[in-house]
């Protein structure tokens, strides 16, 4: 009960203090109105102590006593201006991350930058629940840290309010910031460990040997698609032709035969559609690892034929974001 | 979501701490028992050895081991563990024990925190300006300790540099609290019945040796300056406690009778003398002055025999200022005093007895046997010095007729035997004789080793007469200083010896920069604060208005410092300004440039954004490349500064 307030009131502070309506555009910068400052519990025993020494400089009238509590006084606010200055002023941008798989972490790319003619050390940007990541910043250049999260589900990953804090130089006091940087990350459908053979041809290791061997074996022509890999195009025969004809790919024995068509529709009904979604993204990764060309139908979307990288994404992207 | 303060100390980190340790204890090494000095010593090293070839800390029980033996130890110095003096040494034993079992950071915090402590019980023995300065270092060792446990991959010296500079901006702090914040006469509560037990001075009693243990001393009793005339040396005599009672060997202080107006009226024709006396803490009620005093000090009362009282031990400087007149007039004193300043222990002394109440012929004035004393005296050719040999209990007697050799305590108690043999009031007096000019800062330092013991004879119509037996043997003790009196081969302290003029003049300047230490800093009470603050322009100053000045003046260094900390330095470039200007009014609305982007590209995104105004977001960008990669224009300036003005995104 008490710890459910206290997180309540954890977050409506963080939302005041954001000032902003998360996402914030970016670059976020850190001005010095958004940057808190209180002593650790480092600091609480520093301050418990001195107040001890002056107790003890006062009763035993210790002129150098007072110089020494004073001084240590002093150092204790110079030090909140120090880790206070640490932080504010200092900018932030965010990356576009890459794209993992469910299961995976998940990195956010963050850019700070530090315009100031000094040093930023030892700051510390966590994600809820994250253990920090530690970045230094040299004068007047930025870094990028990458901030890890691990993805449990497909689909968008939402990049989550970062907390900056630091407690250079002196681990007496402590200063931190929020910013929540609008940042999604892409996580693909797990891909499935035991799955189905692939439709259409007649098992994995038969599909893939063909393949290996199956470039020497042409099989014919077909009409030629932008993603086929330029040394099937046959050349010598779109020499002949005239210009306007369309190219030709030369078809091999092992992958041109099938024709390869990733269903939704043909896995057994008894399936529940995330274990469909992970053999199917099983399949597309074996496919491209074997150097074939594939379609992939979803209920309500087809991606036709094809295959390297960007056919990869393509597909894995419409696993990812199928509404079941 | 903290900082973490448990992941184990690096190798680093160890030494820093090891360091740290070491700067809090050597500077206290002086002030504790030799076995635990060498005991925290051995812990250290141990501690150095298993760093220095990567050994596992040692088991916890033998921690605990080493902890008991350590504070059974401190019991059996010191009878009790809450003492200031056991409570330093506990302390020291705990600092020296966290450094085997010190094993995060959050341990080293400790230690930290301990060395500072530690670096404030020093101040109980001694506040001097070396000790300020090892204070200083100390303070930079350890502060650099600390900003290493939360660094821990920076390297000595830049973390030796970032403490100093961080402590170099606490100084105005430090400063501003220093003066202003409200003194309290401490302490605020008992302290511990050792408190000041390193203190050193003149005592109650005197029993031959006594003077001359504390004329060994160097240490300073208390400054003079003296506002006008000064009198001649051989008239300085700096009365202390006055010794009445003689039990075998031992004087002791009379009946003291405290009475509040002066027992005596100063006569004003002879020359008064002005002063301020800066007493150092002594732990006893008395205060010094010139003989004889024309008013008492604040918080001081008097006694029938003229001593100066403080109502509480002196335990802290004092500072007060005295006139003194050297000749006075006493009123006549009561029967029994009188008397009680001719009792004798009769069986001892028998030579002297005799001697005495040979000079007590009937009709014989008091003056007549006083002067046949000296003439004794003077006769004996009694020999000053510091190495008196060994006597009995008849003091006076092996004194006066065998050695003939002694010190101002001989010569001053077996004088006052004399003449109460010889039937005439006398009494011991003790004090300070003398003292040494600063020229530098014109004043007098008198010392311990300046203590000296005389006498005061009662004579009708005249009242007490000082009387220095001393002076009648050894002239150059009064008129010069212990090392003129002295022969030449006896040891003398330090300090007193003749010796080169630049040696001495570089001491004449020290003492002057102690004295000024002495009185500004560390005589820094509330009396002096209500002075100072006072002639800087503040009204009656109370605690409230300090408060006030010191939240004031605080928050104007606080105010500065963020100031130089946080400015940035704007842009030099005319165009440059306009253009962030520029930059910043987009950035409001959600275009803000990027870092990468150049003038142009940035127009071309702008355009896109906001094609209504892209004519002339176009002509602020090619103004701005022209000024910023071309020549500086001063009609495209302030062309660019005109558009950037009107510009409405």
């Amino acid at each position: 009960m008490l710890l459910a307030l206290r997180r309540s009131l954890n977050e409506q502070f963080i939302r005041w203090a954001l000032r902003v309506r998360p996402p914030e555009p970016t670059p976020i910068h850190l001005t010095q109105r958004r940057v808190y400052v209180l002593p650790t519990r480092a600091g609480v025993l520093y301050a418990v102590s001195l107040l001890t020494m002056l107790i003890g400089a006062i009763n035993y009238n210790l002129s150098l006593g007072y110089v020494l509590v004073f001084l240590l006084g002093g150092l204790g606010i110079t030090t909140i201006l120090h880790t206070f200055r640490n932080l504010a002023g200092l900018t932030l941008n965010i990356g576009t991350p890459k794209p993992v798989f469910a299961g995976d972490v998940a990195h956010f790319p963050v850019i700070l930058h530090n315009s100031d003619h000094r040093t930023r050390s030892l700051l510390y940007l966590r994600l809820p629940e994250q253990a920090a990541i530690i970045a230094d910043l040299p004068p007047t250049d930025h870094t990028r840290v990458m901030l890890p999260l691990p993805a449990a589900q497909r689909g968008w990953l939402i990049l989550p309010r970062i907390t900056l804090d630091t407690v250079w130089p002196l681990g007496l006091v402590r200063a931190w910031s929020y910013a929540a940087p609008g940042c999604e990350c892409l996580i693909y459908p797990r891909p499935a460990d035991a799955v189905p053979p692939a439709p259409t041809f007649g098992g994995m290791a038969g599909g893939r040997l063909a393949s290996d061997t199956g470039d020497e074996d042409f099989a014919g022509l077909r009409r030629h698609q932008p993603s086929d890999p330029p040394h099937h195009v046959a050349w010598k025969a779109a020499a002949r032709q005239d210009s306007h004809a369309p190219l030709q790919t030369k078809q091999f024995a092992g992958t041109a035969a099938q024709s390869l068509w990733f269903d939704w529709a043909t896995l057994p009904l008894s399936m529940d559609a995330e274990t469909r979604l992970s053999i199917l993204t099983r399949w597309v990764l074996d496919a491209e690892s074997d150097g074939l060309a594939w379609g992939l139908r979803l209920p309500g979307k087809e991606i036709t034929q094809g295959h390297g990288p960007d056919h990869v994404h393509r597909c894995l992207k419409a696993l990812a974001l199928h509404e079941a | 979501m903290k900082p973490d303060t448990t992941q184990p100390l690096t190798l680093a980190q160890t030494w820093w701490l090891l360091t740290t340790g070491l700067a809090a204890f050597v500077p206290l090494v002086p002030q504790v028992p030799i076995w635990l000095a060498a005991l925290t010593a051995a812990v250290f090293v141990w501690r150095a050895a298993l760093a220095w070839w990567r050994q596992p800390l040692p088991n916890r029980w033998i921690l605990v081991l080493v902890t008991l033996a350590g504070t059974a130890g401190v019991f059996l110095q010191y009878r009790t563990l809450f003492g200031q003096r056991a409570g330093v040494a506990l302390l020291l034993i705990f600092l020296a024990l966290k450094q085997l079992e010190a094993r995060t950071p959050r341990d080293g915090i400790a230690i930290v925190f301990l060395a500072y402590f530690l670096t404030l019980t020093q101040f109980f023995e001694d506040q001097s300006i070396p000790i300020a300065a090892t204070m200083l270092a100390t303070l930079v060792v350890a502060t650099a300790a600390l900003a290493a446990l939360t660094d821990a991959r920076t390297s000595p010296l830049p973390l030796l540099r970032r403490a100093g500079v961080m402590l170099l901006q606490a100084v105005p702090f430090m400063l501003i609290l220093f003066v202003l914040f409200p003194r309290v006469n401490g302490p605020l509560w008992g302290l511990p019945t050792d408190a000041y037990s390193g203190l050193t001075g003149l005592s109650d009693s005197m029993t031959p040796g006594s003077i001359n243990n504390l004329i060994q001393s160097d240490a300073i009793a208390f400054r003079v300056k003296f506002d006008g005339d000064v009198p001649p040396r051989n008239q300085m005599y700096w009365r202390g406690p006055v010794l009445t009672q003689l039990d075998e060997r031992t004087w002791r202080p009379g009946k003291m009778i405290r009475v509040s107006a002066l027992p005596y009226t100063p006569d004003t024709s002879s020359p008064a003398y002005r002063y301020t006396v800066t007493l150092e803490p002594h732990n006893k009620p008395w205060l010094f002055a010139l003989e004889l005093p024309t008013h008492l000090p604040p918080d001081s009362f008097t006694t029938t025999d003229f001593q100066l009282y403080a109502k509480k031990p002196v335990r802290e400087r004092r500072r007060y200022e005295m006139e003194s007149r050297i000749r006075s007039r006493h009123d006549p004193e009561t029967l029994n005093q009188l008397a009680s300043a001719l009792n004798l222990p009769q069986q001892l002394n028998a030579r002297t007895h005799s001697l005495g109440q040979s000079f007590a012929t009937p009709g014989s004035s008091d003056r007549q046997r006083l002067q046949q004393a000296i003439d004794f005296m003077r006769k004996q050719q009694l020999i000053y010095t510091l190495q008196p040999p060994l006597m009995s209990a008849n003091v006076a007697d092996e004194f006066l007729f065998d050695h003939k050799r002694g010190f101002c305590e001989h010569f001053s108690a077996s004088f006052v035997i004399l003449m109460r043999a010889a039937s005439v009031p006398a009494r011991v007096v003790t004090g300070y004789q003398g003292g040494e000019l600063n020229p530098v800062d014109n004043t007098w330092v008198i010392r311990q080793s300046d203590a000296h013991a005389w006498a005061e004879v009662w004579i009708e119509q005249q009242g007490w007469v000082r009387v220095d037996p001393t002076a009648t043997s050894a002239p150059a003790r009064i008129e010069q200083n212990l090392a003129a009196a002295v022969p030449a081969g006896d040891p003398l302290p330090f300090l007193s010896g003749a010796g080169l003029d630049w040696l001495r003049e570089m001491r004449f300047r020290w003492w002057a920069v102690n004295n000024a230490w002495n009185q500004w800093i560390l005589g820094y009470d509330p009396k002096l604060q209500r002075e100072l603050l006072e002639k800087i322009g503040m009204q009656s100053p109370d605690w409230r208005q300090m408060t006030a000045w010191l939240a004031g003046l605080c928050g104007t260094a606080l105010l500065i410092l963020t100031a130089a900390m946080l400015w940035r330095r704007p842009p030099t470039d005319p165009a440059l300004r306009q253009w962030q200007r520029f930059c910043r009014r987009l950035a409001r609305h959600g275009l803000a440039r990027h870092n990468w982007e150049g003038p142009d590209d940035y127009a071309q995104r702008l355009a896109a954004a906001l094609p209504a105004k892209a004519p002339e977001i176009s002509r602020i960008a090619d103004l701005y490349a022209g000024l910023r990669y071309g020549r500086l224009d001063p009609v495209a300036l302030e062309a660019l500064r005109r558009h950037v003005a009107a510009f409405k995104p």
